[in-house]
């Protein structure tokens, strides 16, 4: 399936694009962070630390367990500071 | 009631004209820029555009429902904005003073840790760096047992 992965704040300095389309057969968020931390030394260190990671699926708030089938938009950020 | 994402300034006094016609009671908040004991020069908010404003509408019509609002306004800045700039508001309406003033506290704690916006401190000495979210936020937000 064809992903569409969003980067934010932090994570997209280190990913060093905004915005990336994936090609992949991972099951769920926390197999394609595995995937996508192969891709270059600045994703794997954006990825290092899952704890202080959050993400978005679809734009839906959700866990690094969760499936990916049917998704279109994920998204990789740090924990919100808004307000 | 309306959420809006917008890069311009805005006056607080201004947006509360026409809000919450008929409550008895009416709640706002305003965060401002602070100067960090001299050291700050800006801030820079990142959002996540699409995602962002669909959430701010769904957390307001949330705290409605919860409270009982007759009237909410949440406006909330992105980009550059300096120091002694409002940041974003909150307001609530309500018959009463209670439902007003909690309303308002939850979207708040609600801001604060679930909607996609990330701060970028401006040092005056041209250093950068990204605000860390407070462990306190998260209990905050765990207060209201709904996050």
């Amino acid at each position: 399936m064809t992903l569409e992965v969003l980067y934010f704040a932090s994570l997209r300095e280190r990913v060093g694009t905004p915005r990336e389309t994936v090609e992949t057969q991972a099951a769920t968020v926390r197999a394609l962070m595995a995937e996508l931390s192969a891709r270059s030394a600045g994703h794997a260190a954006a990825f290092a630390d899952p704890a202080s990671l959050r993400c978005a699926v679809d734009q839906q708030l959700a866990n690094l367990d969760a499936p990916l089938d049917g998704v279109r938009e994920l998204a990789f950020f740090p924990p919100m500071t808004g307000g | 009631m309306s959420a809006h994402v917008q890069s311009a300034p805005f006056d607080p006094a201004a947006q509360l004209r026409d809000f919450g016609r008929g409550a008895g009671a009416i709640v706002t908040f305003t965060g401002i820029v602070r100067d960090e004991g001299g050291t700050l020069s800006a801030l820079e908010i990142e959002h996540y555009p699409g995602m962002t404003e669909r959430l701010l509408a769904e957390y307001g019509e949330r705290a409605a429902n919860r409270f009982g609002l007759s009237d909410w306004h949440i406006l909330h800045r992105h980009g550059t904005i300096a120091v002694g700039e409002p940041i974003m508001m909150v307001a609530t309406a309500a018959r009463h003073r209670r439902a007003a003033f909690e309303g308002a506290d939850y979207l708040m704690d609600w801001l604060k840790s679930r909607a996609p916006f990330w701060k970028r401190e401006i040092r005056r000495d041209g250093s950068v760096a990204w605000v860390a979210a407070r462990d306190g936020d998260e209990d905050d937000l765990a207060r209201w047992q709904d996050a």
